[in-house]
């Protein structure tokens, strides 16, 4: 499949307005100005675009669900992209900031709103400042604004800029913090399409899901769901990161296996190394083993495979990995992030990340492996949002696949992999 | 205090590791500052000013480097909520300062892909040429080094961030060279952005 969304990414000025004129930008809102909203959320639905942010729920469907009959209704956009291992959002607002516009305005016509709110992530400051150039851009050109193209449809997109929290990538925590509170997850539900931001109805979706609508609304959703297996349609960016060669950002359909994407598009792992492991959708979903490396990289292949598609950030792991260590590091980044609102996941994931370090240390006991997973089995499934579920993630997948490295962790007194990466420092508190 | 019979929490466990902010000078925005407030206020609802607190003590750090309980105060009168609203604002997120900082702040992502790249190189570098551990400013007051949850930069693994902008595949060696060039050059060595598109277009 050609490149979709980034097809134009390496192109230089390819942020400006006047480069995305020259190649068909804002035609989408012109003609979905000419439709009934209704008609564009029957078209989403269609086309079957699924939310890019992680959950891969039917876009269509959460518009549907917006209350039609409460004003004013808005529109989230979350472009906190935090979640370990994901840099799509980063690329396509860098580069083709208009299309995110686009989406936003489109968006905002199909439900009925007449604001959307671009939530960024605070680290992402130069990306903001381009973003914000393409929206005074927009403005200055009509395509938001008052009376947007004579339509007498009115949109205003506005950037809120985080602060450092990955919970205010979670849809309820990112409406708390716009409106001026801690990043902590709601009790769901009602669900944000009924009651969201300032208690409105409001709908939360993902960078690139928005900027998947122009392209559905431009050129139908027939084509867009042939793109991909069924129920799987569209482009999709692939983030590709870790131990390969060529790093970086790949459009592909979701008929794309995991293969291709590692060895053929990123390269594949460094000469004389072997594949260990794959993260196939960011820190939050189980491993994969090189064995299953043939699966589709789609939604539902993926979540058949035992794990999921999440943000699809996948980080290839090669034979130098430790993997006590792996969940060691992902539990400080949990234990670091937990928004604190729900005691099992607070206390918990810091439980977890000191038990982890003592057994990466060489100090562990057998009966710290039946307590990693008896502390698990009460965070997981016991918070508001799917965080819990998220930070037990890596302390359960290495546990069931790699539960003999443990062991040697344990009974050794020392970790076994002295990897060549690791400061020397570490690697000599190991020795 | 803990919730676990026997665990204490450590230094580094981040809740308990705030400090509360200290009281600075009395603190008035700029003119210029508070313009930009007021525009600013004019994208929520009237009665929501509270949404502008995240921008509103980003201009605080702005303007005096990092948020004083004066800071807070200006804050909660401006928005016209409390200063605890504030203060539990200022408490949650990672980016807000509450002591002072050096002149750059350089952040090292440690999370998996910096780290199986490297990452932790980066940092003991940084530590070793400054004699500081993460967390801590230079004696000169020119560098504090923190250690900062993935940066969504993982395909230019290592990154740091230095104040607002990010310096990528950095390595012991590249990142001695960054600090002699910010010392040297100051400002105007932060490259930003990987693609310099600013400076292109």
């Amino acid at each position: 499949m050609d490149p979709v969304l980034t097809a134009h990414a390496r192109e230089p000025n390819s942020f400006t307005l006047d480069f995305y004129l020259r190649h068909e930008g804002y035609d989408a809102l012109k003609k979905a100005l000419t439709k009934k909203p209704d008609e564009i959320i029957e078209m989403v639905k269609a086309s079957g675009l699924r939310g890019r942010g992680g959950a891969g729920f039917p876009t269509g469907m959460k518009w549907q669900f917006v209350d039609k009959k409460t004003a004013p209704r808005y529109i989230a956009c979350n472009a906190d992209e935090s979640e370990p291992g994901t840099f799509k959002d980063h690329l396509l607002m860098e580069r083709n900031p208009h299309l995110l516009i686009e989406g936003c305005a489109i968006g905002c016509y199909a439900i009925g709103a007449n604001v959307a709110y671009i939530y960024i992530r605070g680290e992402f400051y130069h990306v903001q400042t381009i973003l914000e150039r393409a929206i005074g851009e927009a403005y200055r050109h009509g395509f938001l604004g008052r009376n947007i193209l004579g339509s007498g449809f009115d949109c205003d997109v506005y950037i809120h800029r985080g602060a450092g929290a990955y919970e205010a990538g979670e849809e309820t925590a990112l409406l708390e913090s716009l409106e001026g509170k801690r990043a902590q997850p709601r009790n769901k539900p009602p669900f944000p399409a009924l009651v969201g931001l300032y208690g409105k109805p409001t709908a939360v979706n993902n960078v690139e899901t928005l900027c998947n609508v122009p392209l559905i609304v431009a050129k139908g959703p027939e084509w867009y769901a042939a793109l991909g297996p069924e129920k799987n349609g569209g482009p999709k960016l692939y983030c590709v990161s870790g131990h390969v060669k060529r790093p970086g950002v790949y459009e592909a359909s979701m008929n794309v296996t995991l293969r291709e994407l590692i060895d053929g598009y990123a390269g594949g792992v460094p000469e004389g190394r072997t594949l260990k492991a794959v993260i196939p959708g960011g820190s939050s979903v189980p491993i994969l083993m090189p064995d299953q490396l043939d699966t589709q990289a789609s939604f539902d292949a993926i979540q058949k495979a035992g794990s999921l598609l999440g943000s699809a950030a996948i980080v290839v792991l090669d034979d130098t990995t430790c993997m006590v260590w792996l969940a060691e590091n992902l539990l400080h980044f949990y234990r670091h992030e937990s928004c604190g609102k729900c005691t099992p996941c607070r206390e918990g994931t810091d439980w977890l990340h000191r038990i982890l370090q003592k057994i990466e240390r060489g100090e562990g006991r057998m009966r710290d492996l039946d307590l990693l997973s008896s502390i698990s089995a009460n965070i997981g499934g016991k918070t508001l949002c799917a965080f819990g579920d998220a930070a037990v993630t890596p302390v359960l997948t290495t546990l069931k696949h790699f539960r003999h490295e443990y062991e040697a962790h344990i009974r050794e007194g020392r970790c076994t992999l002295t990897a060549e990466w690791r400061a020397t420092k570490r690697a000599a508190v190991h020795a | 205090m803990s919730f676990h019979p026997k665990m204490a929490y450590d230094a580094t466990f981040h809740k308990s590791a705030r400090q509360l902010e200290d009281e600075g000078p009395p603190f008035v925005y700029t003119p210029e500052r508070r313009a930009r407030i007021d525009e600013i206020l004019a994208r929520y609802p009237p009665d929501r000013k509270r949404s502008a607190v995240l921008p509103a003590l980003y201009l605080v750090q702005e303007q005096q480097g990092y948020v004083t309980a004066n800071g807070i105060r200006h804050v909660a009168e401006v928005l016209g909520i409390t200063r605890a609203d504030v203060e539990d604002v200022v408490s949650y997120y990672s980016m807000f300062f509450t002591r002072p900082v050096g002149r750059f702040v350089l952040s090292v992502c440690r999370t998996l892909s910096c780290a199986v790249n490297g990452a932790e190189r980066v940092t003991e570098a940084i530590c070793d040429r400054l004699r500081i551990t993460p967390g801590q400013t230079d004696p000169l007051g020119n560098f504090t080094l923190l250690e900062v949850e993935c940066l969504g930069a993982c395909d230019r693994a290592p990154v740091v961030m230095v104040n607002d902008s990010w310096h990528e595949r950095q390595t012991a060696e590249t990142v001695d060279k960054l600090l002699d060039d910010l010392l040297r050059r100051g400002e105007s060595a932060l490259t930003g952005c990987h693609l310099d598109i600013e400076k292109r277009a």
